[in-house]
């Protein structure tokens, strides 16, 4: 590759180069590091108006009962960043909690298998949608869609809309329980852990080629193809992750409410309200996963700040609205300022990754080693 | 660019608070324009909903201690003496087909009703009274059971209609068209603005189960006493009518209570528990319906704080946690077993026997005394079904009930 600096790596890097204090600063003015200010504020508004919420057991019990919401949010980031929406999520969620529900009952030894198979029933339903996507070309807006309701019509079939009652307490801990006797927080809640290995595996993987290659497809699909990439694949295994977060999602609702036809309705918004409080762009190709996690919690901080605030359950939907329409317009101004003002920096940035792609070779070799 | 993203960060933290304060400020008036807001945390300053009628409330209360006409053992057909139907133009041989225009079974009470009225219905079929029953089922739509009703009406070939509303004012116009074709029709659960049924079956009521309810909470709790209300969804007058008299009880007792609607869904009502124990201590919980009542517990459980007093509902659920957890309760009851007794009103008008104008059927809670007899009635039974089903004496018990068999 082109170099002006010493260390091998991609021109991308030189923002990088700064020093720690700066780039710190530097990520916290993108949409994406501002909505970690926003959901410090929020915190602090919430300690203000209720004090005992600042306590070390409150925080922790806030963090499991939101690790939900944050899970999907993860999930739907894939799908954003990769240029695609996926609406089937919440009716992932509500068949997942009524298979734990129907099939695992109150026998102990069922609860692995059904694990398993609600696992491999949510990968399946994201290569459904991923593949009717990327290979049938119908737009994911409608193919989740179509998921999302031909799920709901089954539930609905299959319950008549009514719960029969929850799954054995052994799998309802994984949602519920915790490590007790912790020093500082009396308990972990496992879904605290879960979202933490989550959080963690999200953030390697986007840091591999995969994420790479991901992220370069929701930016320009067509470059991504030129580089070899197959887009098509990539995009899919999008889908899959997202279907699988919603699939963990209703593991641990199951757990931590029960089971309900209602649970996970609205999920798809609510995941997508927080992608994009997270600062992530619709469209694609821009965005950072562990931002996407902390809109969740930014957005949960809120309902509950609003909640506290003696304010009605019922202006949630307004909330929410309003914040999908302010934080993309939020991000979008942004980002455009970002690429006219920072003309020259980013411009060189062009200029070089341009140049590189000529050499097909280096088109896989920059994600996988550049960082 | 670093301050004018910053700016963009300042931008949306200062929208998010604006919209926090908007919100703030509007909520009086919602309160005042709908009535079904919550009190907050202003005991005693209710006004009068829209929902709460006093001469019903009055009515309603005498009721619930007034002496029933039949067999206790029969409590779907017993009734409140009053204004009798003559239906000696209906008597009439032979089988006759009966039309169900159903609200929905979208519920786990509506489902048990469901099955119950069913395993009726194969009663009356054997026994030659009803040839068969055309159901149509609205999924809690007022214009699918409109359509359902007129169908019903031009091509259904009914002999008698059997409606059970979706909601009050929409359907009324619809069961007046039904009550023109001079047939007999039968009305039960939610109400309709018109008395030109043959009859109108529904337990004693709303505002029996907020006194009820609302009265055993009040006399457990002091003064200042915080409750929670969990409620399913505004608009329903059967649910409406639960919570204005409970309301009104609480604001008279000085009791704090704060009301959500939860969509019966699980995760709502354990945030909800959850952020109302952040902020304070929670003696009491008052439901409109036992839907989620084991959440609610479970929120308490999970904080670990004090069980509050509860008001549930007689779904096994509630009273299977009621008697593990040891908490002092109540189940408050919505009659389930009213599902029979359409089709044995039919029955009887066909029979040219007379019939209730209003058939105003029993109430009954079910207090700690008889929580043991209920669950060992009821051994068996899902999760999702209801104590007082009143179905033990049909052929299909227990299987159908146990197996949720819905046709």
């Amino acid at each position: 590759m082109s170099r002006t600096m010493p260390p091998a790596g991609a021109a991308v890097l030189e923002q990088n180069r700064a020093g720690a204090g700066e780039r710190f600063l530097r990520g916290l003015a993108t949409p994406g590091g501002a909505v970690f200010l926003l959901l410090v504020a929020l915190l602090a508004a919430i300690i203000v108006a209720n004090p005992s919420f600042g306590e070390p057991e409150s925080l922790i019990r806030f963090i499991g009962r939101t690790a939900p919401i944050a899970i999907a949010a993860i999930g739907q980031y894939f799908v954003i960043v990769a240029g695609e929406f996926d609406l089937s999520m919440g009716s992932v969620v509500t068949m997942q909690v009524i298979v734990a529900g129907n099939l695992i009952g109150d026998d102990d030894a069922k609860v692995l298998p059904v694990l398993l198979l609600m696992l491999v029933l949510g990968a399946l339903i994201g290569l459904i949608n991923g593949l009717v996507t990327t290979l049938l070309k119908v737009p994911s807006f409608i193919v989740t869609l179509g998921m999302m309701l031909a799920l709901f019509g089954l539930v609905m079939f299959w319950t008549g809309g009514a719960a029969q009652g929850n799954p054995a307490d052994s799998f309802r801990q994984i949602g519920r329980g915790g490590i007790q006797d912790v020093p500082v927080f009396g308990v972990i809640p496992y879904p605290v852990i879960i979202l933490a290995v989550a959080a963690a595996l999200g953030f390697w993987l986007m840091r591999r080629p995969y994420g790479r290659t991901l992220i370069a497809a929701g930016d320009n699909s067509a470059a991504a193809a030129l580089t070899g990439a197959r887009v098509w694949w990539v995009r899919t295994r999008a889908f899959m992750l997202s279907s699988l977060a919603a699939t963990v999602s209703g593991i641990l609702l199951v757990g931590y409410a029960g089971v309900h036809p209602s649970v996970g309705r609205g999920y798809e918004f609510t995941a997508i309200t927080a992608v994009v409080l997270g600062g992530v762009v619709l469209g694609g190709g821009r965005g950072w996963l562990l931002s996407a996690a902390a809109g969740a919690f930014a957005l949960e901080s809120l309902f509950t700040l609003l909640n506290f605030l003696g304010v009605e359950s019922t202006w949630r939907d307004t909330v929410q609205g309003v914040i999908i329409i302010v934080a993309v317009a939020a991000a979008a101004r942004s980002w455009q300022r970002r690429r006219r003002g920072s003309a020259l920096p980013a411009r060189a940035e062009q200029h070089r990754i341009t140049a590189t792609s000529a050499k097909p070779a280096e088109g896989t070799e920059q994600g996988g080693n550049g960082y | 660019m670093r301050t004018k993203g910053i700016r963009t960060a300042v931008t949306l933290a200062a929208a998010s608070s604006l919209l926090a304060l908007t919100a703030c400020t509007t909520d009086p008036s919602v309160t005042e324009d709908t009535g079904t807001a919550s009190e907050g945390a202003s005991p005693g300053a209710t006004e009068q909903t829209e929902w709460f009628d006093q001469a019903l409330y009055d009515e309603q209360n005498e009721q619930r201690t007034a002496t029933f006409e039949g067999s206790p053992d029969e409590p779907w057909l017993q009734y409140i003496a009053g204004d009798m139907t003559d239906t000696s133009k209906f008597a009439s041989e032979g089988g006759h087909k009966v039309c169900f225009a159903n609200a929905s079974i979208s519920n786990p009470w509506r489902q048990t009703g469901w099955i119950t009225m069913n395993e009726q219905l194969k009663v009356l079929q054997d026994e030659g009274v009803v040839s068969e029953m055309e159901t149509r089922d609205a999924k809690d739509n007022d214009n699918t059971q409109i359509a359902d009703i007129d169908y019903f009406i031009n091509e259904g070939n009914c002999d008698a209609f059997i409606i059970s509303p979706n909601s009050t004012a929409a359907l009324t116009p619809a069961v007046e068209r039904a009550c023109e074709t001079g047939k007999p029709v039968v009305v039960f659960d939610r109400g309709v603005e018109t008395d030109c049924a043959t009859t109108f079956i529904h337990p004693i009521g709303g505002f029996a189960w907020g006194i009820d309810s609302a009265n055993f909470l009040t006399e457990r709790l002091q003064e200042g006493d915080k409750v929670v209300a969990l409620r399913i969804l505004p608009g329903v007058d059967v649910l409406e009518q639960r919570w204005a008299a409970a309301e009104k009880i609480f604001a008279e007792k000085g009791i704090e209570a704060t009301d959500y609607f939860t969509n019966a869904d699980p995760t709502e009502i354990k945030k909800i528990i959850s952020d109302e124990l952040a902020t304070g201590d929670v003696q009491g919980v008052w439901m409109d319906a036992g839907d989620g009542a084991v959440a609610a517990i479970e929120a308490f459980e999970d904080a670990g704080k004090d069980l509050p007093v509860m008001t549930g509902e007689d779904e096994l659920s509630f009273l299977r946690k009621w008697k593990e957890t040891g908490i002092d309760a109540l189940a408050p009851v919505y009659s389930n077993f009213q599902w029979r007794t359409p089709l044995l009103a039919v029955q009887k008008i066909f029979a040219g026997e007379e019939v209730p104008a209003e058939w105003v059927l029993p109430q009954q809670p079910i207090p700690a005394e008889e929580l043991d007899d209920w669950l060992e009635r009821n051994d068996g039974m899902p999760d999702g079904h209801y104590a007082k089903f009143g179905g033990e004496d049909l052929p299909g018990y227990p299987d159908v009930w146990q197996q949720r068999q819905m046709p």
